[in-house]
């Protein structure tokens, strides 16, 4: 049956938690406090809940009768069934980030446009100011973990072996376990609708967080859930491209979609420790009495910001470096040119993740942190756009005088420079104190980020989508209704969000259902554009849908590329190549005679070998 | 043709070891995220409840209980199985002895300073969530001993016992961290 490792997941996760949440009802009766507490109960039962599910759903099988002297259970599946168990392998675990983190991406665009129906004209329109920060709270927190694991989850796991002429990841099982993760993340945070919400934005800044309705423990879980799964991948990744380099794939031979995902991963690593970390202390502080934020008994709210921060500052940059990576990766392929200044770009990449370690407190000029601190975080804060000048320099260098193709991938990296250079200008009036004290908590600050991660990180997803479509499916998709997709949300993205500035100037503040009657044309127009931008989905989800089913047969190297992963079939067989691939030469040496990157195996490919055809 | 499938020839002990390291600098994190919360809150005062003996025994007992980690994994290493289980097993009770010593130290801690005052929730975390780590060091540590009893180790399977001392060392060295921290720190 097909769905049965997911039903043993879910009866022995729920096995667990009763587990768990009874000992707790044990203990409690035992320490003579009230037995039947919901928000205690179902903290404690749900890590033993989370490790049920996870032994169901395939790690007791192929992982943890290892552990008792049992031979692992391994079943051969190769059908679609394999997308509903605990594969291991790296292309099939990919699609299953890929697929899940669409869905919820459009999910959270769908709370999106049930914001955008209530900031049609002022006053209450359709919900109440409570459902309304709920709404919120959901597509603020569901895009971040989008931003953060669907390129670096999907396609990262899907290219990065192939790139680097690996067989598989260094620790597959850790992969698997990353990616089961997230069910269990999305059902929680989904059913924090049946617990009163949370209120608290994605940020869950106490002293809001400590004291609102029970759904916010829910979320403290998901997120910590979510955490622990990021952590595991980042750490599979640096492994990976330390260790599984086929011969010849020097540091300076590294694809640069692998560079970036190498650098987000080091982010990913540490950092999320402080999240885990700053939602435990909220869930310590509620649950336990304890005190970490609890002005009233001595604790400090502010900290919270500075732990928060800490982690989700250099977080916007999990989720843009690998978009860099991969604007970057395409640049080359369909400009017919080489990645211009490829080292400083690498530096580039390492000065954005060691800056982005010491600007947190960026985040707090309007919080009441002490007035010293402001100037060097502002100093540090701007610095950060000489190494992303590097990245732009780069990319302008390798378009320069390029033969440009202007297919649907190509499209979307452009799209990405564009929009992400409004984002990046508009950051240094967020960083410089004088001007941010004005737009602190404005819809300026909407835009700026919207047009950092929606602008920049989302388009960089769909053209890695598109790039690597013919790859995963080996079908190609339709390039009309590509091409049809980027212009239609390329356009109604800039017209949603360009009139955010200027709501932003005018004092509208963000996260809340309500504004001035005077800024009432201007949010239907953003209303309107909103809705179009939503409904361009549907171009991209027909596209994709009706590609996968009956698309053309797609050839091993549509793009006539250099990297390794064109020179396999598509889609690639179970082990990616026939024999270790010897990579001789850079990957984007478009131009140059008789340049090779890489000699691949006996069989398969495309049988050009990476020599270049076009330039 | 042919389609030959060669593997690569790599070292798998040197990627879970590379892999070991990584899982222990993330994990640093965590405990200076704790570490760094204590600071801030508290600043460089302490109370003068603590018991510094027991802090002291229990500090003696953890890091003997690293010399005795040390030479189960060295025993292991030269094949001699009973010297590897005697050692693990002093480390188990070493470890739980540790657990013991924490636990006293609780039951004073919610006398002095109970976890919802300020002192009582920087200390029953960071003792907490290093007990939680010793704690899954112990039930690792179990693992080894009943997987060494059936002669599952030897110099061409060392990855395990190593994987696992070296995680017991880790956890002494976060305590290195805490134990200052908590009871040694003064203005």
């Amino acid at each position: 049956m097909a769905f049965a490792p997911i039903l043993r997941g879910l009866v022995w996760g729920a096995l667990g938690f009763l587990l768990g949440g009874g000992g707790a009802v044990l203990v409690r009766l035992l320490l003579g406090l009230p037995a039947f507490q919901p928000e205690p109960l179902i903290t404690i039962g749900y890590f033993p809940g989370l490790l049920g599910w996870l032994l169901g759903v395939g790690a007791w099988d192929v992982w943890a009768r290892e552990w008792f002297g049992l031979p692992v259970r391994r079943e051969a599946v190769y059908d679609w069934r394999r997308y509903f168990r605990f594969t291991t392998d790296h292309k099939v675990i990919g699609v299953q980030y890929l697929v899940t983190f669409v869905v919820l991406f459009l999910l959270a665009g769908f709370f999106a446009m049930l914001m955008r129906i209530e900031l049609m004209a002022p006053g209450p329109t359709i919900m109440s100011a409570g459902l309304y920060n709920h709404i919120m709270s959901m597509h603020g927190i569901i895009m971040i973990a989008v931003a953060v694991a669907a390129i670096i989850g999907g396609l990262g796991n899907f290219a990065v072996p192939l790139l680097i002429g690996a067989e598989d990841m260094a620790f597959p099982r850790i992969n698997a376990l990353s990616y089961w993760l997230i069910p269990p993340v999305a059902v929680l945070l989904v059913s924090t609708f049946f617990a009163g919400g949370f209120d608290s934005g994605w940020t869950a800044y106490p002293p809001l967080s400590e004291v609102n309705a029970p759904g916010q423990v829910l979320f403290n879980l998901a997120v910590i859930t979510f955490g622990f799964s990021s952590i595991l991948g980042a750490l599979n990744f640096l492994a990976t491209i330390l260790r599984l380099r086929a011969p010849g794939m020097t540091w300076r031979r590294l694809p640069i979609f692998v560079w970036s995902i190498f650098a987000a991963s080091f982010i990913s690593l540490t950092a999320t420790q402080f999240l885990a970390a700053g939602l435990l202390m909220i869930l310590l502080d509620r649950e336990a009495g304890m005190t970490f934020f609890n002005a009233a008994r001595g604790g400090a709210p502010l900290l919270y910001q500075h732990i928060f921060w800490f982690y989700s500052h250099p977080a916007v940059y999990i989720m843009i470096l690998p978009a860099f990576g991969l604007a970057l990766e395409i640049l080359p392929h369909f400009s017919r040119k080489p990645l211009y200044a490829y080292p400083w770009l690498v530096a580039g990449f390492f000065g954005i993740v060691f800056l982005s370690f010491i600007v947190w407190a960026h985040h707090l000029f309007t919080s009441g942190m002490p007035d010293y601190l402001h100037g060097p975080f502002m100093a540090t804060t701007e610095l950060i756009s000489i190494p992303t000048g590097l990245v732009f320099l780069s990319a302008l260098g390798t378009i320069w005088m390029g033969r440009l193709r202007l297919k649907t991938p190509m499209l979307f990296a452009l799209g990405f420079l564009f929009n992400f250079l409004i984002g990046g200008v508009t950051g240094i009036f967020n960083a410089d104190v004088p001007t941010d004290l004005h737009l602190q908590d404005t819809y300026f600050v909407v835009g700026h980020f919207h047009f950092t991660i929606m602008g920049g990180m989302i388009f960089a997803l769909f053209a890695g989508i598109y790039y690597w479509f013919p790859k995963i499916t080996g079908r190609m998709y339709n390039e009309t209704l590509g091409k049809l997709h980027f212009w239609w949300m390329f356009l109604t993205f800039n017209t949603t969000f360009i009139p955010m500035f200027w709501l932003g100037l005018f004092g509208m503040n963000r996260r809340i259902f309500d504004y001035p009657p005077a800024l009432g044309s201007v949010n239907r127009f953003i209303s309107i554009s909103a809705f179009l931008l939503g409904s361009s989905f549907v171009v991209f989800v027909s596209n994709m849908v009706l590609s996968w089913a009956r698309g053309p047969q797609a050839a091993a190297n549509p793009w006539q590329a250099r990297t390794l992963e064109w020179q396999v079939p598509s889609p690639p067989p179970v082990h990616n190549f026939p024999a270790p691939p010897q990579v001789v030469g850079h990957p984007y040496d478009y131009g140059f005679t008789n340049s090779v990157h890489a000699l691949v195996g006996v069989s398969g490919g495309s049988g050009e070998q990476g020599v270049d055809t076009d330039g | 043709m042919q389609t030959v499938r060669v593997h690569v020839p790599y070292d798998h002990t040197h990627t879970r070891r590379i892999g070991l390291w990584l899982f222990f600098i993330s994990e640093g994190f965590l405990f200076l995220a704790l570490i760094s919360s204590r600071y801030y809150l508290f600043g460089l005062s302490r109370p003068e409840e603590l018991n510094q003996a027991l802090g002291l025994l229990i500090t003696t007992i953890l890091l003997l209980s690293s010399l005795t980690a040390y030479r189960a994994e060295t025993s292991i290493l030269h094949g001699d199985q009973g010297m590897f289980l005697r050692n693990t097993l002093a480390t188990i009770l070493l470890g739980s002895l540790f657990l013991v010593g924490v636990a006293l130290e609780w039951a004073e801690a919610f006398r002095f300073f109970p976890p919802h005052t300020r002192f009582g929730t920087i200390f029953f975390t960071l003792t907490g969530m290093h007990g939680f780590h010793v704690l899954s060091g112990v039930v690792l540590l179990v693992f080894l001993y009943f997987h060494g009893r059936r002669g599952r180790f030897g110099v061409t399977n060392t990855w395990p016992v190593e994987g696992v001392i070296k995680y017991w060392h880790f956890v002494d060295v976060v305590w290195v961290f805490i134990y200052p921290t908590l009871y040694l720190v003064s203005s």
